[in-house]
């Protein structure tokens, strides 16, 4: 019988490491592409955070079903992730919005503290969008919360330097975002660290589009980033964060019109599901989920995947 | 591929021009860039042949299962070059069922198709599987599949008498599910006789150098291989391994398509989506939900496009069915998966609009919004910069997730600005209201 020719890939680069929280959270670290032993044994496997709103204006009242009234106070609804497994919440400030609530900078960060503290969870914040608006609230934010680092999503390449100074000056993560482009990803990291935020506290957020949205050319991209930070590219090592709560916007995951399309919300929760399997394969260190359901089998898949030594 | 050069060296030199070419030269360029066939040259040597046709063959073969092509891929990642053959997906039906049953279970696998902006997503397979153990009604159940599917099927069966009798009760190619190192001689027999595809049932990758080297020293290569993965982790490291051994180091007896067969529920469904993601050519189910399997089909569909497509559409104004100066206008981002939707809905509405994308840096409508690049001077610029309208004094309508600007937009064009849907999928209902006040 003719011998298997080895197949193992000889990479010189590692993905940088960011610490989260209290300490007790470390992404990234991959010496190989995801979940193959045989070229890069690891027992650390991707972050999996829940999604919590501020106000439910907007938010999909097919999501917002699933948590059994808990969603209407953010602490609990955050509380009832962690009773889920995830290791992260991602609070989204959408009252910050003027339209939305109109949040003071305060309250914000008051509702960031306790969800900290109930959870003891890491914790991602996102603004309402407004930069205005959102500074503020991130500086408080991040003056309150000083026990635990946090990870401030999200600045682009026309406007960071606002929202680095205030991850700068409490030792916060900070999210790149670029998107869909291997170039951007790589232009973010530099813009970062020449502005003075330290490599350990940059992650890539590559834009995950949804599956039927895009999928494909995110899939590409995380390979193509991945790809190139292993071979060594040291401004594509960030770890990445991939958000598949977008794919409760997709029509035909949400459609609750057409029968034969079967159970719209088991259906949204395998499109979510199969948008945050597709990140994971192709790369993600951390990905963002609204629905419970699908949570927890990223969570499920991601502890079988990974090498437990 | 060899190169020029290599072909050149196995060509007989002699310039006889006899292969329309005026050199050996000329005509091992046209062979390097697959343009030319060898057998062109009539008097090229029959080793020479051969130690070609090795060279040249693609690293995974190409193997026909009922009119589905598996395999034939050349890469191990979809941005380097596009995918060739897309997975196919099989349900099984049970020979315990009788013809009624049979006729229904059909039914049901054919429900699985949707209509998704012009294409359709289907389940391409019917495997129709030996529960009963006795091979006249597993040849009756071919037959009751077949007179209610046109499609390819698998026949499943560890008895190698049934699957003669099942081959047999049909004039498709069924793929033959499959051989064992046990089975292996008596079902490569049946295959090779009746020209059927085979899969073989393989002990894991090191199990799959075992029975392909048995298989081909039989003579028989249309093969299909199940490495019998047990998990999720296994289905991902087995299959990378395999494939990559068949791209990256020619390894032959890996230079087949690979299946899987997954069972039902929910676990199934992951291990399906690994497959597609990472080099399957046929998942097999138990069962398979519609809200499991329009998802499933729609990642299909992602993973096997053509990475080289641009994501961003060019700032412009699309006429759309013969707009003239009274159709509506419309606009959108040029995120190009927004655009083909928005696009494909208004087609559907049969009414003719004048549709305007706005450079947004190929961001959806959304998330263009949320990062300042969906404001309204960029849409009145692009108005402008178009002349849309002047084009038509009809209403400009406004996609509903960003009415919140219709006011500074209203402004800026000096028109009135009509709220539409927050959904595409809605916009010919709208269109029709619209146009038939
Ligand atoms: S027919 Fe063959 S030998 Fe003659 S010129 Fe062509 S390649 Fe050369």
């Amino acid at each position: 019988m003719t011998d298997l020719p080895p197949v193992n890939e000889k990479y010189t680069g590692t993905i940088g490491e960011v610490v989260l929280g209290k300490g007790d959270y470390i992404v990234g670290g991959a010496k190989g592409m995801p979940f193959l032993s045989f070229e890069h044994r690891t027992n650390r496997r991707p972050i999996v955070a829940g999604e919590v709103y501020d106000t439910l204006v907007d938010y999909p009242e097919l999501a917002a079903n699933m948590f059994d009234g808990r969603q209407k106070d953010p602490v609990e609804w955050a509380y009832m992730w962690k009773t889920l497994g995830v290791d992260m919440i991602c609070v989204r400030l959408a009252s910050l919005d003027p339209a939305k609530g109109g949040t003071t900078p305060e309250a914000a960060a008051e509702l960031v503290k306790k969800i900290s503290d109930k959870t003891g969870l890491p914790i991602i914040v996102s603004g309402c969008g407004i930069l205005d608006i959102d500074i503020p609230a991130f500086t408080a934010i991040s003056a309150a919360v000083t026990d635990s680092r946090l990870i401030l999503s999200k600045v682009d390449e026309d406007e960071y330097k606002k929202l680095a100074t205030v991850a700068i000056a409490n030792n916060h993560v900070i999210i790149g975002f670029a998107n869909l482009d291997v170039n951007l990803s790589k232009q973010m990291n530099i813009l970062l660290t020449d502005f003075g935020v330290k490599k350990e506290n940059i992650l890539t957020d590559p834009l995950m589009a949804p599956l039927g949205m895009g999928l494909d050319y995110s899939y590409s991209v995380n390979e193509r980033i991945r790809i190139s930070g292993l071979m060594g590219d040291k401004m594509l090592q960030q770890p990445l964060i991939c958000d598949c709560t977008d794919s409760w916007n997709v029509s035909d995951a949400i459609n609750e019109e057409d029968p034969s399309l079967g159970d719209a919300r088991l259906r949204a929760t395998w499109w979510e599901a199969m948008t945050a399997m597709s990140a994971i394969v192709s790369g993600a260190d951390m990905v963002i989920m609204r629905g419970p359901g699908a949570a927890d089998m990223v969570l499920g898949y991601c502890d079988e995947l990974r090498d437990v030594i | 591929m060899p190169t020029a050069i290599e072909f050149f060296k196995l060509l007989p030199k002699t310039n006889c021009k006899d292969c329309g070419q005026p050199t050996c030269l000329a005509f091992a360029m046209l062979l390097s860039n697959q343009k030319a066939k060898i057998e062109d040259c009539p008097h090229v040597k029959q080793e020479a042949k051969e130690t070609l046709a090795e060279a040249s063959a693609p690293p995974v073969k190409t193997v026909d299962v009922g009119g589905i092509k598996m395999g034939g891929e050349t890469v191990l990642y979809r941005h380097e070059r596009r995918f060739n053959n897309p997975i196919a997906y099989a349900l099984t039906v049970s020979d315990s069922l009788d013809s009624v049953a049979i006729a229904e279970r059909v039914a049901y696998i054919k429900s699985l198709a949707f209509d998704r902006v012009g294409m359709i997503f289907k389940a391409d397979m019917a495997s129709i599987r030996n529960d009963s153990g006795d091979a006249e009604n597993f040849a009756r159940a071919v037959k009751d599949v077949c007179s209610a599917w046109d499609g390819p099927i698998v026949i499943e069966s560890t008895d190698a008498a049934c699957i003669e009798a099942a081959v047999k009760a049909t004039d498709r190619k069924p793929l033959i599910y499959g051989a064992d190192k046990d089975r292996l001689e008596a079902y490569v027999n049946i295959a090779k006789e009746n020209k059927c595809p085979l899969a073989l049932i393989c002990d894991g990758p090191e199990g799959a150098v075992e029975l392909v080297e048995a298989a081909e020293k039989m003579g028989f290569q249309d093969i299909i291989l199940d490495l019998s993965a047990q998990n999720l982790k296994e289905t991902l490291e087995e299959q990378t391994i395999v494939r990559r051994a068949a791209i990256k180091k020619k390894f032959k007896p890996f230079a087949y398509p690979m299946m899987n067969k997954v069972g039902s529920g929910e676990y199934a469904v992951a291990t399906a989506v690994m497959s597609t993601l990472k080099y399957g050519s046929l998942v097999i189910f138990d069962d398979l939900k519609n809200y499991e399997a329009l998802p499933l089909f729609t990642l299909r569909q992602n993973i096997y496009t053509d990475p080289q497509v641009p994501i961003q559409v060019k700032q412009d104004l699309y006429p759309i069915g013969n707009p003239d100066e009274h159709s509506p206008i419309m606009f959108t981002t040029n995120f190009s998966l927004t655009y083909f939707t928005v696009r494909a809905d208004i087609e559907k509405s049969k009414i003719p609009v004048w549709l305007q994308i706005v450079n947004t840096e190929g961001l959806s409508v959304l998330t263009a919004y949320s990062a300042g690049k969906f404001e309204p001077e960029r849409i009145a610029d692009a108005f402008a910069e178009s002349g849309v309208l002047s084009k038509s004094d009809g209403p400009v309508i406004i996609p509903g997730l960003v009415t919140r600007i219709s006011g500074k937009l209203q402004e800026l064009i000096g028109r009135k600005v009509v709220v539409g849907t927050n959904e595409s999928r809605d916009i010919p209902k709208h269109l029709r209201e619209l146009t038939s006040q």
